[in-house]
């Protein structure tokens, strides 16, 4: 199970402000009572006692496969991907001076990683895995890690018996965690001749500024620049343009299609102006991919599958999918 | 006084405005990046010619008479909601490139630079999100409340808006605003090295209203868990004593309704804690006696210490102070000339007492002026006058906040947490002012 005792130790207790409540209040008669049906659909916190979790139990197996569907697109095949978050490996990483921040290396509670996935994941569609499938990822992801064997099935009683690597690595601080904590740092407010010698010890590379970010100019007002400077340039994003983008634009935002394709470079899935390239001429791409859209499938463009899309409206995907065989074009 | 004594104090903007158009957009810049210095020296020599300032059109200028003296206006009421002048459209929240892999789990900095005062513009609040931001239709919206309560409750938006309200101004900051900056200097200008801030007048409940109202057991409860509408449903555990002291269910911001990007319609407001605490899109709290150990605050947002240990639910934002003007990509370009310093100091665990201005990187100090008025959890600005004598200058604010505080060394800070630690720098910021009055980004 996972620990708490060390967090206990923090002594909440003296954090309560006494007096604050108002015992004999005013009666608002404001709100109504929450039904025990409206609670149990909201109320999906689990804490690292145990309280919270669903009934329900998943296995490795069946986990491997919500994975492969829902997950692996982003955090790769075995968890360790470099594209965006990896949830695996970095185990004896926290010492160093590159600290990789896994399931395996740095969380100290199962229960976390079900409460997480269960409200927060999959990333474009939270909260659509049923709590089986949320049981099963979540042994899927610890057998990922090394902590639990391929037989695990994770259920109420399971998963708080999991012993995470990282279970101990956690600690209190009062100094930030009590508004009368004491600091661990103790500079003083000396005035004169405070220090002996003062040498810049860190700066910029040469040309990283150009480089990542191009002109920084029109990062300042013109005018505080006492006229040495011009209005900013008209390419700028607009108040107008930021709030009235193109219909497509929106569309790709709203389903989510841009957490994993760009216009024009591969993230998870292909540029949308590299499938424009692939179909070009084909008169039969426009349904194909419709299909593909809906269905999901994987293989054109690897084994990273791409789920099925269930939300887009009919007319907002063929309006996507006749955007992304225009080329994707940016107006 | 001679005549470069006379001269007024003047700034341009940055030393790159040599790049096209194009050379803004992350992918060129990154192909910049990539494609050696050759381009870059051809870039210098146009940044050269191309130095000068603004042509004004000498029709516009006295003694004549400019166009918008002698037209009539546009109507009363063209813009029923307002917008800033075109010639301010480059004001504007900003990404820092390369930071982040999706841009729905990403953060828009707010321009520090650019802004007066201590209350940040609804619109230039910057705005975190972990699963990007839902647009909440305010009207089926709701706040439920429950746990070890007498009675589990549900609140409409118009039940919140009519219980007696309470506006505060307070600050926001992100858990790691200057995270980027622990190990070395690593982004160029106050937007990014300090601008996951902001401050703003909320309105809103008082928490304790309604833990009143649903009968929390004042026995029993320890912990409240507030809980997001968004699709991370993001949760964050909030200590009872804080609580009960001066949080709000918020749901107004500098007069009119949350901004979408600051959780409309209804957030949590926690004076001097984390950004995250401050939770968007609120739908649920829960009065619990055990913390929850969410993912964000236990894989995340816990402060990670050279011996491999992770300090967690570290909630406080310590005292901090950065100056906005001059900073960096900025030019100074009158030796000799008048300058006015100034910035922001601001502290999780009160009023701000004192700031001090160095302009020598710490081997001297003088106070500067705070800007009334001066509250609790909120940002304050200070000022101080100086004539920049054109000789390279280290620029530094360090404040001191009402429990007596300092704010610490960069140095002092990476003694004791090291430089992985992500959460919580509030170090001294250094910028260093060169021969030419260019303004960079350094530690010393």
């Amino acid at each position: 199970m996972c620990r708490s005792d060390r967090l206990r130790a923090l002594g909440f207790a003296a954090l309560c402000v006494v007096g604050a409540a108002q015992a004999a209040g005013v009666d608002y008669r404001l709100g109504r009572e929450a039904t025990a049906q409206e609670i149990a659909g909201w109320n999906i916190d689990v804490r690292p006692d145990g309280q919270g979790l669903p009934d329900g139990k998943g296995s490795v197996a069946q986990g491997e496969k919500v994975y492969t569907a829902q997950c692996a697109m982003c955090h790769g095949d075995f968890g360790d991907s470099n594209e965006y978050i990896a949830i695996a490996g970095g185990v004896g990483s926290l010492k160093t001076d590159a600290p990789v921040r896994t399931v395996g290396s740095k969380l100290n509670c199962a229960t976390t990683l079900f409460d997480y996935v269960n409200r927060a994941m999959p990333f474009p569609h939270s909260k659509s895995l049923t709590p089986d499938e949320v049981y099963a990822v979540t042994a899927y992801v610890l057998n990922l890690n090394d902590i639990v064997p391929a037989n695990f099935v994770a259920d109420r009683d399971s998963l708080l018996k999991v012993k995470m690597p990282n279970r101990d690595g956690y600690e209190p601080f009062p100094g930030l965690s009590r508004i009368d904590g004491r600091p661990d740092t103790h500079n003083t407010a000396c005035m004169h001749d405070c220090e002996k010698e003062v040498t810049v010890t860190g700066s910029l590379p040469p040309n990283f500024i150009a480089g990542m970010y191009g002109s920084l100019d029109d990062n300042f007002r013109g005018l505080e620049t006492m006229n040495e400077r011009v209005p900013p340039s008209a390419d700028l994003p607009t108040m107008a343009a930021a709030s009235g983008r193109d219909d497509v634009h929106v569309l790709i935002q709203k389903y989510g299609c841009v957490a994993c394709h760009s216009p024009d470079k591969k993230i998870v899935g292909p540029a949308f102006r590299s499938v424009a390239e692939k179909y070009k001429g084909d008169a039969g791409a426009e349904k194909r991919l419709h299909k593909k859209v809906r269905e999901g499938g994987s293989g054109v463009w690897g084994t990273v599958p791409m789920p099925p899309q269930t939300a887009p409206t009919e007319a907002d995907l063929v309006a996507i999918i006749q955007w992304v065989l225009a080329g994707a074009p940016e107006k | 006084m001679d005549a470069s004594e006379r001269k007024p104090g003047r700034l341009v903007a940055a030393p790159e405005n040599f790049l096209t158009a194009q050379g803004r957009s992350r992918r060129s810049a990154m192909a910049n990046l990539l494609g050696g210095a050759a381009a870059g020296v051809a870039a210098l020599v146009l940044g050269k010619a191309q130095a000068a300032g603004y042509a004004a059109d000498p029709a516009h200028l006295p003694p004549h008479v400019p166009p918008w003296s002698q037209d009539l206006g546009k109507p009363v009421g063209t813009d029923p909601y307002g917008l800033p002048s075109p010639y301010e459209r480059n004001i504007i929240r900003r990404l820092s490139p390369g930071l982040t892999t999706t841009s729905q789990s990403s953060v828009a900095f707010t321009p520090l630079q650019n802004l007066f005062g201590i209350i940040t513009p609804n619109g230039l609040h910057f705005e975190r999100d972990h699963n990007g931001r839902p647009d909440v239709n305010p009207y089926e919206h709701r706040l439920m409340i429950h746990g070890l309560v007498r009675e589990a409750k549900i609140y409409t938006m118009e039940d919140l808006l009519r219980f007696p309200s309470v506006s505060r101004i307070h600050f926001i900051e992100c858990g790691a605003n200057t995270a980027m900056e622990w190990g070395n200097p690593a982004v160029p200008t106050v937007q990014y090295t300090h601008g996951m801030l902001a401050c703003s007048e909320w309105t809103g409940v008082p928490l304790s209203t309604l833990l009143d109202d649903v009968g929390f057991d004042a026995k029993k409860a320890k912990f409240i868990l507030a809980e997001g509408a968004d699709g991370a449903s993001l949760t964050r555990t909030i200590p009872i004593g804080f609580a009960l002291n001066d949080v709000l269910v918020a749901y107004g911001q500098n007069g009119e309704m949350l901004r979408p990007e600051q959780g409309y319609p209804l957030r949590l407001l926690v004076p001097g804690v984390q950004g995250i605490s401050n939770v968007k899109w609120l739908r649920r709290l829960k009065v619990g006696d055990e913390p929850w150990n969410s993912r964000e605050e236990s894989l995340q947002y816990t402060d990670l210490m050279p011996d491999g240990m992770s300090r967690q639910y570290t909630w406080i934002q310590e005292a901090k102070s950065v100056i906005t003007s001059p900073s960096g990509g900025q030019h100074l370009l009158d030796k000799g000339g008048y300058y006015q310093i100034t910035g922001l100091a601001w502290s999780g665990r009160g009023k701000i007492k004192r700031v001090d201005v160095s302009t020598d990187g710490g081997r001297n100090w003088r106070t500067a002026k705070l800007q009334e008025p001066i509250l609790s959890k909120a940002l304050t600005r200070f000022r101080l006058d100086w004539r920049w004598d054109g000789s390279p200058a280290l620029l530094q604010s360090r404040c001191i906040d009402e429990t007596g505080f300092v704010q610490p060394k960069m140095r002092q800070l990476r003694e004791v947490r090291g430089t992985r630690s992500i959460y919580h720098n509030n170090a001294i910021q250094t910028w260093q002012i060169d021969a030419e009055g260019k303004v960079h980004n350094v530690q010393v």
